[in-house]
């Protein structure tokens, strides 16, 4: 059995305790007129022109080198930012992708030239950055991809299906994981690399972005066809062949944080907010239990966030969090609805409360699919204890 | 704490809490061998400061130690003794040698203290205190004439009617009609509720400590026992059954950290509470997914399981069932409100 233990969470210090009361600050003066239906949507909410002014505050990129325009600060107060956004519901979803994993991925296996382009840009939030990763015959089976790239005449010749590819439509960038090679054997993640690739050129030479309209309404995902589309020999990012290697390096990344297990905090604010301090005992009860459940996993994430920083691969921790993360998340919305008798809606002109909790209903099955499904997640802690 | 003070608990309890003894404590019999090992080795004053007879460990390490004797569901009061000796310890009074216990653990019970002279009178009944019969003293919280008040009161001049929790082990009633000289008594700078806290912090290290034990005693069977021509560890839905299994075994021992800390702390109830509901919440769920996994012999006095899951059942409830704390912090987050939530969560 792999020793599934998390090294003591980094301590807080006066120094992240002042960071989290001057974006305390900028928060409440930024987020002054931001609806509660707009906090709601959490980290898939986006605005370009707040990333930028995060990024004039130096609160992207935070670990990453000063040559790269990152801050070399450390994990926690990294953290104290994220979760400190995510709680107000801070419109961070243009730039979250990029800052979370697609730069880590750039900084550790990126050319020099990546590098360069690319990280100043991201910790500026100038960037948004969509994942090439899932196909119509590849969701959970990432090693079943069969988009391809063949080395061509000046570059690479890409064709294939991308799928579920959220912020597409927006991106400035896609890390694209396809083929260059055969699988073998006995190892059916091989032949596998990644690229950067740059959505403008490649939507002026062969690559088509579709809209897929989720059951909320709302134009999030994206299919990605690619014909024929030839990208420059630097756009390979890292290895060939690494490809896998590469992705499972990411996925602690994405896996661990706060957007884990905070995409429902608004409801619960505004639940707070809808019974006030006179609730009944049931209510006290179950917000207790809530509240009793984010103290431990705020623990478990902190702790991944410092193991990531000491250079650790807590691949299967981050894979635990995720469980346990969503799996409130999306119990929260069923708790909590059970509350008041206020009824779920969108329409215009109903109470805030009854129109977060509608979000949230509607929004809530996608946090176990997004980022690895659950049974994907337990199929990993499963190995990870020793039974695959 | 360091890997040499975990090896050597280790190692201490594999050697003297094997089946026979935990099989012989469910009859009545207490480990005397076991808890003279624990004590030559320092652990029951892990938690004391130096002055007051501890050797200088950490308050994670004194906590490892007790979650490291729950894993092995060791049959003694080590975590007793240890909140006695804290309790002793804030009231200014000398920690005795021997096993401890602490009165009262329920939050009705009430014991007094009156004056007597140049000393004192205790009386009052509590019920349900662990291990009273086995205890050379009860270190009592009572409510004295200044407020709350430390008795030390030494095993003779209470006595005891048997009880027990799940797990067999003793969960007595005593009756006080004591006298106690004027030193034995004083200002106890600890109210009820830290009282409560402090408790609620010791069971939720040990549920920690034991539900890692029902992890791995788990996972071991799943790979051994065979059906239909495979380990039953091979299926989908057991596997997938290990992942929640652990998945509330770590949240659990975040719980027992975060109840460390708060006990090395400010005892913020906030922390304490969601840690012990939390854990509770896990073992719960931890017990029952293990005993679905072995079956039948799960079931039985002959496999080991049922000396850690029965201690989860009534650690839960002990100092203060999910619901009590649950109740405690949803209040406080209640009266933060919308706006104070946040704050109040990242200052636990």
């Amino acid at each position: 059995m792999q020793a599934l233990t998390f090294a003591p969470p980094p301590p807080p210090n006066d120094q992240t305790e002042a960071l989290r009361h001057e974006v305390r600050d900028f928060l409440a003066v930024e987020l002054r007129d931001r609806p509660a239906q707009k906090r709601a949507e959490s980290w898939s909410g986006g605005d370009p022109a707040f990333s930028r002014k995060m990024g004039e505050r130096g609160w992207l990129g935070m670990m990453w080198p000063k040559k790269y325009g990152g801050h070399e600060r450390s994990a926690l107060e990294r953290y104290v930012v994220l979760e400190e956004m995510l709680a107000a519901g801070a419109p961070v979803g243009y730039h979250w992708v990029a800052e979370r994993q697609s730069g880590p991925n750039i900084l550790k296996n990126g050319t020099q030239a990546q590098r360069d382009l690319i990280l100043p840009r991201i910790a500026r939030g100038e960037l948004c950055f969509c994942i090439g990763m899932s196909e119509p015959d590849s969701g959970s089976d990432l090693a079943a991809a069969r988009t391809r790239a063949e080395r061509a005449q000046g570059g690479w010749l890409v064709n294939g299906t991308k799928v579920w590819t959220s912020s597409a439509h927006k991106a400035d960038y896609m890390i694209l994981f396809c083929r260059t090679g055969a699988k073998s054997d006995d190892d059916r993640h091989a032949g596998a690399s990644q690229f950067l690739v740059d959505m403008k050129q490649a939507q002026q030479g062969g690559m088509t972005v579709r809209p897929i309209i989720d059951m909320h309404g709302e134009h999030h995902f994206n299919e990605v066809s690619i014909e024929d589309l030839l990208l420059p020999e630097d756009a390979l990012l890292g290895k060939e062949g690494d490809g896998w290697k590469q992705v499972t390096g990411e996925l602690a990344f994405e896996r661990s944080g706060p957007d884990r297990f905070l995409s429902s905090f608004t409801l619960l604010v505004e639940l707070v907010r809808e019974l006030g301090p006179a609730a009944p005992e049931r209510a006290a009860v179950a917000i207790g239990r809530i509240t009793s459940h984010i103290l431990a996993l705020r623990r478990l994430s902190r702790s991944v966030a410092g193991m990531l920083q000491n250079g650790e691969d807590p691949a299967l921790q981050a894979s635990l969090v995720k469980d346990l993360g969503n799996s409130l998340e999306q119990e929260m919305v069923e708790i909590i609805r059970l509350l008041t008798d206020a009824e779920p809606t969108e329409a215009e002109g109903n109470p805030p409360y009854s129109v977060v909790l509608a979000h949230l209903i509607l929004t809530a099955p996608s946090f176990s699919l997004r980022g690895g499904t659950r049974e994907i997640l337990r199929g990993i802690i499963a190995r990870g204890l020793g039974l695959r | 704490m360091t890997d040499q003070l975990a090896d050597s608990a280790e190692k201490l309890f594999t050697a003297h809490a094997g089946k026979a003894v935990l099989g012989a404590a469910e009859q009545g019999v207490f480990p005397q061998p076991l808890w003279d090992a624990v004590v030559e080795a320092g652990f029951t004053a892990a938690l004391l400061p130096e002055e007051a007879g501890g050797f200088g460990a950490t308050v994670a390490e004194a906590m490892g130690l007790l979650r490291i004797s729950a894993a092995y569901a060791a049959p003694v009061p080590l975590g007793e003794t240890m909140l006695a000796g804290w309790l002793l310890a804030r009231a200014g009074l000398a920690v005795p040698e021997g096993a401890l216990s602490i009165a009262p653990v329920r939050t009705k019970d009430r014991l007094t203290l009156t004056r007597d002279g140049d000393g004192w009178t205790l009386t009052g009944t509590a019920t349900r205190i662990p291990w009273a019969r086995d205890a050379a003293a009860i270190a009592v919280l009572a409510e004295g004439p200044d407020g709350p008040a430390v008795a030390l009161l030494p095993k003779g001049s209470f006595t005891v009617a048997h009880d027990r929790n799940t797990a067999h082990e003793p969960r007595d009633t005593i009756t006080v009609e004591a006298t106690l000289p004027a030193g034995a008594v004083a200002l106890a700078n600890t109210t009820a509720a830290q009282l409560r806290a402090a408790g609620a912090a010791i069971r939720t290290v040990q549920m920690a400590g034991a539900l890692s034990r029902v992890l791995s005693i788990t996972i071991g069977y799943v790979q051994t026992r065979v059906q239909f021509g495979r380990p039953i560890g091979k299926f989908q839905a057991i596997q997938q059954n290990m992942a929640i299994l652990a998945g509330q075994s770590a949240a659990a021992l975040a719980a027992a950290d975060n109840a460390t800390d708060a006990l090395a702390g400010t005892l913020s109830p906030l922390l304490v509470g969601s840690a012990k509901a939390r854990a509770g919440e896990a073992a719960s769920i931890g017990a029952g997914l293990a005993h679905q996994a072995h079956g039948a012999i799960g079931f039985t006095q002959e496999y080991d399981l049922h000396y850690v899951t029965k201690r989860l059942w009534s650690w839960r409830d002990e100092f203060g069932n999910e619901a009590e704390w649950n109740a405690l912090v949803g209040r406080a987050a209640l009266e933060a409100g919308p706006d104070g939530l946040w704050p109040l969560l990242t200052a636990a």
